[in-house]
């Protein structure tokens, strides 16, 4: 291959592949997202769960890599994650598992996942597999903007990977422009002062945050995450955000029904 | 080559603060304040004060003469194991104590393994009368029922960790998560020279007085203020990085740190980090840990509770890596018999995290001009149903 055709190459597969967040966000209609457990019910569930979800109707999938320690995680998904770590999941075989996945599913795919298992696959080993498989973006709670920012910016650009910073109620404007000048897909605002899972409905202060928020005109869309449930949180987040993510909820409803029904659990919300 | 803190958090390549954004805030606020407000002069007063009156400092340098005629060299114990609470844990609690209240915060946290660091948070919160809570794996609850009935003494509510492998490193996730979902009004007192930046310079600036005490002893006693060798046990490291820290930089001392090889550094169940570990992120900082190739964080095992953790501070790290401190790991066996042998030559029964430092005057060999400083962290109180079971007593 020629140096033009691999630069057109990546040129195409950056448009046609790397872009899948961006072109998601450009849409009118408000972002319904899904997180939960590789591995989780069982280890081979990952791509049917994906499939069914893009399926019934879900705008963007985060696909939780597990860890024995996840420090950001309430009871729910943790426990998912440890079950998922015992069926056999690691990050060699979640690739494996996801190395066919866009032959058949064209939605958002994006990974959510703790830094150390990365660091040890390798940060660029890492990316260039996600880019390979069609992975769009990642998620990791604890990889601050600042360390990225200084190491780690140029591997994720280099791949055409999104990386997706958090902001709480306690981020300060300042950190949360200089996130939103990082950030180049969306920025996950995180709905309360609390791990995932922790809480039923939103009160008049987090309403007052959505709003504060939405109020920055942030070049990066927000898409609101923790302690959405149902379709009534559901439709208050993405009354001031551009989208919404559940989690808890979904793992709760794998655990009680393994990967039926899942469309009657989308219908529900929206 | 600094062996301290750069201005980034980070001792070397290890350190940081590689937290949740939710952890942020409450990060920061005591990154910007630890220097200033443990400067301030009338913060230095309480300080020494409490440490003097309450804790019993300086703890005694005591020149063990039985173990050094044995060992042809002249031998010193640091009797961290006559602080209050019976360990050099409590140096640190009263130090974060003063902090947290400068801070204004109302509500304390703290981990705890085998109890030790749960006693002395318990215990400083109960000095100055301020809520505390301790988070506890349910397994070390249950191993550890004496230290769980101090702390229920000492007002203390002990909240069991129930994820995961159910003890320390569990604990300590219990705990951040504590800390995520009160950002407000919480402090939480780390028990090591573990975690995000600032903890681990913070911690052991505050456990630094040992090494303070031990120049000024030993200027008194040999003339002359460094050892040639300063010997502790790392767990997580606070004793060590208190026994250190007036060292780090004087070439002439030899710093030998101790892990522990539970059954044997290859059997699989060790806490031997230097040995086994390789470099990730843990609780928040980047360390050497031990972990599967996959990067799962993996439970250590050794007969002492207190040096059962999966990682090993920053600054130990460094010192490992840069090759400024000799580390060596001695087993269960080595650490019992020593525990054994430390009370029948000297009439101290050490907790068996220290009788490791003890094991490694084993392992060595000494001029008998050498000054041999070995940090008796903690007393063997806490121990002595594993030493009845152990030696059948």
């Amino acid at each position: 291959m020629t140096k033009k055709e691999i630069g057109e190459l990546t040129t195409n597969i950056y448009f046609t592949i790397m872009n899948r967040i961006n072109q998601k966000l450009q849409e009118t209609k408000k972002i319904l997202s899904i997180y939960f457990s590789a591995g989780y019910p069982k280890l081979n569930d990952t791509v049917q769960i994906i499939q069914d979800l893009e399926k019934s109707g879900i705008d963007m999938i985060e696909i939780g890599l597990p860890f024995s320690d996840p420090l950001a995680d309430g009871p729910t998904i943790q426990a998912s994650s440890t079950q998922a770590l015992h069926n056999g999941m690691t990050t060699q075989v979640l690739f494996d598992q996801l190395k066919d996945i866009r032959k058949t599913v064209s939605i958002p795919l994006v990974i959510m996942g703790y830094f150390n298992p990365m660091l040890q696959y390798g940060v660029e080993n890492f990316c260039q597999k996600c880019a390979e498989i069609g992975i769009d973006g990642l998620i990791i709670p604890d990889l601050p903007v600042d360390v990225y920012a200084e190491q780690y910016k140029e591997i994720f650009e280099k791949h055409g990977i999104i990386n997706v910073f958090l902001i709480t109620p306690q981020t300060a404007d300042e950190r949360i422009r200089f996130i939103d000048s990082v950030s180049d897909g969306f920025i996950y605002m995180v709905s309360s002062a609390s791990v995932t899972g922790s809480q039923s409905g939103f009160g008049s202060a987090q309403q007052a945050y959505f709003k504060r928020i939405a109020d920055m005109n942030l070049k990066n869309p927000q898409v609101i995450g923790f302690g959405i449930s149902n379709k009534e949180t559901f439709n208050q987040a993405t009354q001031f955000a551009k989208g919404a993510i559940i989690g808890s909820a979904f793992i709760t409803h794998l655990t009680e029904n393994g990967t039926a029904k899942i469309e009657e659990f989308v219908k529900a919300i929206r | 080559m600094s062996f301290h803190v750069n201005e980034k958090g980070y001792y070397g390549e290890f350190g940081g603060a590689y937290i949740p954004e939710m952890l942020y805030p409450n990060v920061e606020e005591l990154r910007q304040n630890y220097l200033k407000i443990t400067a301030d002069p009338s913060f230095q007063a309480e300080f020494d004060a409490l440490l003097q009156d309450y804790v019993g400092r300086p703890t005694p340098l005591y020149f063990a003469e039985r173990l050094s005629q044995k060992y042809n060299a002249k031998i010193y114990l640091k009797r961290e194991d006559l602080c209050h609470t019976g360990a050099h844990k409590v140096n640190n609690t009263i130090g974060q104590i003063l902090l947290a209240k400068r801070l204004g915060k109302k509500r304390i946290i703290a981990e705890t393994g085998a109890g030790q660091h749960g006693v002395a948070t318990a215990t400083v919160c109960a000095l100055m009368g301020l809520e505390c809570i301790v988070y506890m794996g349910e397994i070390d609850i249950r191993r550890q029922a004496p230290n769980v009935a101090r702390m229920k003494m000492l007002g203390a509510e002990v909240r069991p960790a129930l994820s995961g492998s159910k003890t320390l490193k569990d604990a300590t996730n219990e705990a951040i998560r504590d800390w995520i979902n009160n950002p407000v009004d919480t402090y939480y007192i780390i028990g090591s020279v573990v975690g995000p930046h600032p903890y681990p310079d913070m911690v052991a600036r505050f456990q630094s007085v040992i090494s303070k005490e031990i120049k000024a002893q030993l200027l008194e006693k040999e003339g002359r203020e460094n050892p040639d060798y300063v010997i502790a046990c790392v767990g997580g490291g606070s004793n060590a990085a208190g026994a250190y820290y007036h060292f780090l930089d004087e070439k002439d001392v030899n710093i030998i740190a101790v892990e522990a090889a539970g059954l044997g550094v290859d059997s699989g169940e060790s806490a031997a980090t230097s040995a086994l570990g390789k470099v990730g992120i843990i609780h928040g900082s980047k360390t050497l840990l031990m972990q599967t190739p996959d990067g799962q964080i993996t439970e250590p095992y050794s007969i002492s509770a207190g040096l059962d953790y999966p990682g090993v501070g920053p600054m130990h790290a460094h010192l490992f890596a840069s090759g400024r401190a000799q580390f060596i790991s001695i087993t269960d066996a080595q650490a019992m018999n020593w525990g054994l042998e430390l009370s029948k030559m000297e009439g101290i029964i050490p907790a068996i995290e220290s009788a490791h430092a003890f094991a490694v005057l084993d392992e060595m060999t000494f001029n008998p001009e050498d000054v041999v400083v070995i940090n008796l962290s903690g007393r063997g109180d806490k121990d002595l149903n594993t030493y009845i079971d152990y030696f059948k007593l």
